[in-house]
This record gives C-alpha cells, sequence and structure tokens, in this order.
C-alpha cells in the first residue's frame, strides 16, 4: 500500500491524501494522468476491480469531481481517485477500454451530470431516462421539487413544516422563547 | 398526420418502410395507418336490471390480474399466490398477457418511462377493466413526491377503482382492496373504464404533458 | 428479387450469424435472418421491471441489450435534500426484496465519517438481522431458480417459509418489508421475549425444507440436464466483468466481504463459504443452496453467543441539527447478491453531498448479462438472469 502511494505520487503527481480507515484511501490526480494511473493501478499494482465511477457535483468550486474505486482483491485495499473536472467543459478521457462495465458508469454520468466522454460505445443513448429536455438531473442547480411541481399533479393538502419551527411550537406552545434558552450543542 | 410524421421522437418500428411479400413483390407499409386504427375507443354498452347484475355478479367473480410489477409493491403479490393467502379462493388469479387480464395493479409509484408502458398495457385489456393503485405513491406521491421522475397523482393519467394506502401494503391488505373492488363491481360502479373513454381528451392531455416522446399511436388497442 | 422461400430444411444454421474480422456478428435485420424481440418490462420471466432487447436468429439469441429506467426514483438526488435521519427510510428503499444492507451501508457510512462507534449488543443485533435478510431472499430464490424452468413448487413451499421469517422481523422491527431497524448509532430494539425459541423452531422448518428443496431441484434431471452448462462465466471474467458474491463463488473465486473484510461480529463466527469452479446455472444454485445452509448455521451461532442484554445505541446528537464533518467513504457489507456498498461524501451540513449506493447487479445485470446471453435459448434468458440474481432498482436507483 504504501508502496503504490509512493509511485503514485512520484510517477503521476497524486496529492492530498486521506487514509479514511484501514485499506481504504483517497487520493487527488489530475486529469491529464487519471487514465494512465487508472491502467497503471490496473496492471502493475493487481487493483483489478473497478468497484464504481461516479462524479459529485461541487458546484462552488466550479468543478465535478470524478471518483475512480478501484479494487485490490489480493491485498484486500482499497484506492478512490478523485479526479477534479472542470464544470463548464465537462469532458473527460473514456477509459471504457479497461473495463467492458465502464461503459455504462459513462452513460450514466453523461444522462445524469451531463460529463461527456468522447468515443465511449452507445454514449448517446438513453440509459435511465427517456425524453428528458431539462438540465441534467444531477446537477446541483436542478431543483427536482420546483420540476415536480410544474410537471406533476400535486395533490392539494400537503402541509410541509419546517421541523425546527414546529417543534418549538409542539413542545413550548406559551413560551417559544424557552427552546431558544437551551443551548444547542453539537458535540452532546 | 403529417405533422405526426415529423415527429423526431417517432420509433423506428414506427416509420414507413419498404417490406418485401412471399411473392416478390415490394410493398409499403406504414404501421401507424396500417397496424394501428386512427379511430378513437368506443365506450361498451352498460345493461340495466338483472342482465347487468348478473353480468356484475359474473365480473366480481372473476378478477384476473395482468403480472407486471411496475414498482416495489409487486413483493407483496407473490405471497398472495401462496397457501398462505391465497388469492385463488376470492376467483383472483394472476395472468401473464393483458388481452387476458382485467385487474391492473399499479404495485406503487410510477416513474414516467414505465408511465408510458402501462398506458400501452391498460389500454390494450379488454373493457371492462379495473385499476386498483398499490401505496401510498399511487396517490399523492408519497415519499417521491418531489422527485422528478415519478408521477403524483395516477388518477390524473388513468382511472382508480380502489387505492390501498401503506407503504408498502401487506398482504391482507390487498385481499381487502380486492373485497371492496367486488363491492363496488356488484354495486354496479366499477364502469371506469366508461370513464376513461368519456374524458379521452383530458387523460391524454395530461399523459402527453409528462410523456415527452410520444412516439405510439393514440389509442393502442 | 429473387423469390424468397417460405420454409427451408436441413440447412446449416452454424453459419448464422456471420462474423466480420473482428470476430463481431454481423446483424442485418432486413436479411429476414433475424429477429427482434423485447423481453419485458411486462413479462413473467424478468426479474423486476427491466427489460431486454435481443435480436434472435430461430430461437437462439445473437444480441442482447439491457434497458434499464424503469424504477428510477432518483433517490440520489432526494437524499441530497433531505437531512441524515430522513435519508434513512428513503434508502431502504433502494432494493425491495432485501432492505437490511442498504440501512446497513447508510448507518455505517454516517458512523464512520462521524466517528461514532457502535455498542457490541447492537452489533450483534445488526448481525443477526443482516443473516435474517439474507435468510428470506435465499428463500425465495434457490427455489425460484427452478422456477425459471416451470418447476414451481419449490417456489411455493419456500415463499411460505420466507413469510414465516417475515413475521419474526415484524415481531422485532415492526414491519413487515421495510424494517427501519438499523439506524445511525445503533439500533431500535432488543429482542422480544422468547424470540430466540420462536426462531429455532422455524429454523427447524426450514432443515426439513433444505431436505426436500435438495430432492425436488438437485435430484431432479429436467433442471440438471437443463442447467448444467448453461451461462458459464470463465474465471478470468471475474475481475473483467466485475462478478461478485454466489456467482463468483462458483466460478472458484472467493469473493465475501464477509470473510475478506470482516465487519460487525463475523470474525467472532465460524463459517466458510461454499466454493465451487462449475461456474454454471446449476453451479451458481449449488452455491446459493449452501449459502442458505450456511446462513440457518450462522444464525444459529448468534444467537446462541449474543448477549441477553446491553447497550443497544450509541449517544447521537440531535438528529434534527445533526451536521457531519467533511469527508468521503465508502462503506460495504456482503447481501444475498454479493458486495454492496455505499459512496457517500459530506460537506459539512446537515445534507449529504452525494450518495451513490453500489449494487452487484449493476454489473451483473449491464454488460455480464449482455455477454452470457450470446448464443443462449430465449427460454434460458431467465434461468441465466435469475442465477445472477439481478435487481433492477439497484442499478438506476
Amino acid at each position: 500500500m504504501q508502496d503504490t502511494i509512493k509511485n503514485l505520487t512520484e510517477r503521476f503527481g497524486a496529492s492530498n491524501m486521506i487514509e479514511k480507515k484501514p485499506g481504504l484511501i483517497f487520493i487527488t490526480i489530475e486529469q491529464s494522468k487519471a487514465i494512465s494511473a487508472v491502467t497503471y493501478l490496473r496492471d502493475i499494482e493487481g487493483y483489478t476491480v473497478l468497484t464504481l465511477l461516479t462524479a459529485v457535483d461541487w458546484i462552488e468550486d466550479n468543478v465535478f469531481q470524478l471518483t475512480y474505486l478501484l479494487n485490490n482483491p489480493e491485498q484486500i485495499t482499497e484506492i478512490g481517485l478523485r479526479v477534479m473536472i472542470d464544470r463548464e467543459k465537462a469532458e473527460m478521457e473514456s477509459a471504457h477500454h479497461l473495463w467492458p462495465n465502464v461503459e455504462v458508469y459513462q452513460r450514466e454520468l453523461k444522462e445524469m451530470y451531463g460529463i461527456n466522454f468522447p468515443g465511449s460505445p452507445r454514449i448517446d443513448e438513453n440509459f435511465i431516462l427517456e425524453g428528458w429536455n431539462d438540465k441534467p438531473p444531477y446537477r446541483r442547480d436542478f431543483d427536482t421539487k420546483e420540476y415536480a411541481e410544474n410537471n406533476f399533479f400535486p395533490r392539494p393538502g400537503r402541509k410541509t413544516n419546517d421541523p425546527a419551527e414546529y417543534m418549538k411550537q409542539k413542545m413550548y406552545p406559551n413560551n417559544p422563547s424557552d427552546y431558544t434558552n437551551k443551548k444547542y450543542n453539537p458535540n452532546r | 398526420m403529417e405533422e405526426e410524421r415529423k415527429d423526431k421522437f417517432l420509433a423506428p418500428e414506427n416509420e414507413i418502410r419498404q417490406v418485401a411479400a412471399p411473392d416478390g413483390s415490394i410493398i409499403e407499409v406504414d404501421p401507424l395507418e396500417d397496424y394501428f386504427t386512427q379511430e378513437r375507443p368506443k365506450p361498451y354498452k352498460v345493461r340495466k336490471g338483472p342482465v347487468e347484475n348478473f353480468l356484475n355478479w359474473a365480473r366480481a367473480e372473476s378478477l384476473w390480474v395482468l403480472g407486471f410489477g411496475t414498482g416495489c409493491g409487486s413483493i407483496e403479490i407473490p405471497p398472495l399466490v401462496t397457501p398462505r393467502y391465497d388469492m385463488f379462493r376470492f376467483g383472483v388469479q394472476m395472468r401473464a398477457t393483458p388481452r387476458q387480464s382485467n385487474v391492473f395493479i399499479i404495485s406503487g409509484y410510477l416513474s414516467v418511462k414505465t408511465l408510458k408502458r402501462v398506458i400501452r398495457t391498460y389500454e390494450q385489456m379488454p373493457s371492462p377493466k379495473y385499476v386498483m393503485g398499490l401505496g401510498s405513491c399511487t396517490i399523492n406521491g408519497g415519499m417521491y413526491f418531489d422527485s422528478y421522475n415519478t408521477i403524483n397523482r395516477l388518477d390524473h393519467y388513468l382511472p382508480v377503482d380502489v387505492y390501498i394506502a401503506g407503504c408498502m401494503p401487506r398482504p391482507e391488505a390487498l385481499l381487502a382492496g380486492f373485497a371492496k373492488l367486488k363491492e363496488l363491481i356488484k354495486e354496479g360502479k366499477g364502469h371506469k373504464a366508461n370513464e376513461y373513454v368519456e374524458n379521452f381528451d383530458w387523460y391524454k392531455d395530461n399523459q402527453k404533458k409528462v410523456i415527452n416522446d410520444w412516439n405510439m399511436p393514440d389509442y393502442n388497442w | 428479387m429473387e423469390k424468397s422461400k417460405l420454409f427451408t430444411l436441413n440447412e446449416d444454421r452454424s453459419l448464422y450469424p456471420e462474423h466480420d474480422e473482428n470476430g463481431k456478428p454481423i446483424v442485418d435485420l432486413s436479411s429476414h435472418k433475424f429477429l427482434k424481440i423485447w423481453q419485458g418490462p411486462q413479462h413473467p420471466g424478468v426479474t423486476g421491471n427491466m427489460s431486454l432487447e435481443l435480436t434472435v436468429s430461430g430461437d437462439e439469441i445473437v444480441e442482447s441489450k439491457t434497458h434499464v429506467g424503469y424504477l428510477h426514483r432518483g433517490f440520489e438526488k432526494l437524499m441530497e435534500r433531505r437531512k441524515y435521519i430522513q435519508c434513512f427510510p428513503t434508502c431502504i428503499r433502494m432494493c425491495v426484496a432485501e432492505p437490511d444492507p442498504n440501512e446497513y451501508v447508510l448507518s455505517n457510512a454516517i458512523e464512520e465519517l462521524s466517528g461514532i462507534e457502535v455498542p457490541e449488543m447492537a452489533k450483534w443485533l445488526r448481525t443477526l438481522v443482516l443473516e435474517m435478510a439474507r435468510l428470506q431472499v435465499l428463500l425465495r430464490g434457490v427455489p425460484g431458480q427452478a422456477g425459471t424452468f416451470a418447476l414451481g413448487l419449490g417456489y411455493q413451499w419456500g415463499n411460505y417459509l420466507r413469510d414465516l421469517i417475515l413475521d419474526s422481523f415484524e415481531e422485532l422491527t415492526g414491519g413487515r418489508v421495510y424494517h427501519m431497524y438499523i439506524l445511525p448509532g445503533g439500533v431500535r430494539g432488543l429482542l422480544p421475549d422468547g424470540f430466540k425459541k420462536r426462531m429455532e423452531d422455524k429454523l427447524k422448518l426450514i432443515d426439513e425444507f433444505m431436505i426436500k428443496i435438495d430432492k425436488l431441484i438437485f435430484q431432479n434431471v429436467v433442471f440438471e440436464s437443463r442447467a448444467r452448462g448453461l451461462g458459464y462465466i470463465p474465471k478470468e471474467w471475474v475481475d473483467v466483468y466485475g462478478v461478485y458474491g454466489p456467482a463468483a463463488r462458483a466460478a472458484g473465486v472467493m469473493r465475501d466481504v464477509r470473510k475478506t473484510n470482516p465487519y460487525l461480529k463475523y470474525s467472532e463466527l465460524d463459517f466458510e463459504p461454499y466454493t465451487t469452479t462449475d461456474s454454471d446455472v446449476f453451479a451458481r444454485t449449488e452455491v446459493r443452496y449452501n449459502d442458505l445452509k450456511m446462513t440457518v448455521d450462522l444464525i444459529r451461532q448468534i444467537m446462541a453467543k449474543m448477549p441477553e442484554k446491553g447497550d443497544i445505541k450509541a449517544e447521537t446528537p440531535n438528529v434534527m441539527h445533526w451536521k457531519i464533518p467533511k469527508g468521503e467513504t465508502y462503506s460495504k457489507c456482503e447481501s444475498s447478491r454479493g458486495e454492496y456498498g455505499m459512496y457517500m461524501v459530506s460537506d459539512g451540513s446537515d445534507k449529504p453531498r452525494r450518495v451513490n449506493l453500489k449494487g452487484p447487479s449493476y454489473t451483473h445485470a449491464n454488460a455480464l448479462l449482455d455477454r452470457l446471453l450470446i448464443n443462449a435459448n430465449i427460454a434460458d434468458t431467465a434461468a441465466i438472469m435469475v442465477s445472477l440474481a439481478t435487481c433492477p432498482p439497484e442499478i438506476e436507483r
């Protein structure tokens, strides 16, 4: 494990390593070196199983984080490669030649996040949605509640309460200030 | 008709194509014209008096359910077939094809993609036909009220006879739903299929509002 | 155009389909040699609401494409706008047949991110509930495999016994299908009085059932002749295609999270997952049959070893204001289908930034199934699908 991290850092400029628990680390790699790092891990270091490939939308930093989670069944260790890509020009090198499943992951990412993987087979085919004509739904700026209210027919009568306000009124109906007097301690 | 042709969503199997007949001649096939009718559905005749009562009794005692698990509620259907709950004693049984069944159990939430298949399947069932909405998600969306891909109210897309609340409803609740449905049919209130035909335009408008790629004929009987 | 013949006898079908230089079949639908048919979503031979687009030549499949999305509810999006405790009842609907691994991976991810240590008693109860969940799935799954060859009797027996296990769940948790028992920080309650005795009675029934099932399925000539050699997965494919759980163990590769990454109390239990090397539908059924035996044994061990009383829930902050420190983690467990994991990213607020669930069906039902169905018979499609234990809601979530 330590040798692998050392090699990744020296050869591929990996940084920002976090060991979450024994046998699971997350490490950041530059976009241009990501696929060669994945290939290196698969062919040389024995990380032969791709557990998952997914994306996280960091809208405030204007980046998408792609996570390639690789598993080494011999040493029973896992490495999560974080790759930050630009949110405006969401495009990433395809890895479909490495595992047959990658094609499916990439189709899902294209549909749900709008991240393009040029050259990946069947990338433009529908995977989950059908006839979708809005923003890619997993992006943070897509409001699912608003979309549902506009498109479907909400049944009238559904009441939504803010839990904090509601509990304040329920528990201290006469003196709501009692609630605020009690100091909230997150580490309680 | 011409405008529909230009529709970019037209399914490949519905495009005009040329086919070789067994005698060697080439004929042009227009699936939407040749395989489907442009006619609107017609309501079936509701009789009066003892004849109708007899027919209703017969309909109520043979509820044949289409085996189409549209959502998570379908996990509670297999126990119904086993001896413990045994729905055969109520005249309820599962069929594999819509042509042989008259009860459609919408088992839970409906995603937009399934809704399209459900409408098509529903219209293929022979009248009189009944719809049971299973679970809270068919009533008002349930816990998926804010999801972008599940419809909220089933009764805007298909006429619903009986709702069974719960997430998920127990097999006993399903049996109670069948009993309620029988009661309704015997009282002569089971003609929701005619309601669908009479309000056909309203239902179609609602359905087309959700299904953006409408690539099938309006009525698939 | 030449007159096409309506009937051709004794034609050598081995040439169809012709292959190009890369070994890929040339499928030309207008040549009248192929037919495109859909299996699903409304089809009794499909596991759940999904569909297969099959191109067939005669009754032999030359190409298959999986289509999913009929059960998509956008869980991962919905959970981004719910507080952590609200995610908990949402996430368990992700796989209906076996909801408890969902509860466990979510709770475990939250505990790992916020650094909560679960009490001993809660760990034992979690292990028990996870094993009971596996038991109820396998009671349906093992005879269900014979059901795909139209041998429905075992399925009826198995469903009856599964109902008994669901009754135990109801006793313990109050829910029949959705239990909502393993919540972040611990579990919701202790075992009721007399639970162990009633459970032991049910396990005895299952022991009898196992003997009957062995005679009904594995000694059955029809089942054996149809299942042997069907849907063969070579050992090299296990890593490449991402094969997990019983399907990998049937190929002779040990893939069991309970053994490789022992979680909860599995390191204190004595068990050895069954492996074989035949890697066809028969072998996969055998592995799951032995899993069922092992699960019954594990439940007996857990009930004997677990303490009577103890703390069942760690101290957690007020769930309305619970903020999880920034970080990411991947928590996994072994479901009845294979490795079941959840990738969770927290940005330090009271709602998760990203939750991604990865079940074995994602790889089994897409690339692997498409590959396995080539050259199979249409009538065997259902058997191959069930032997891989595909669960569509886990693919599209």
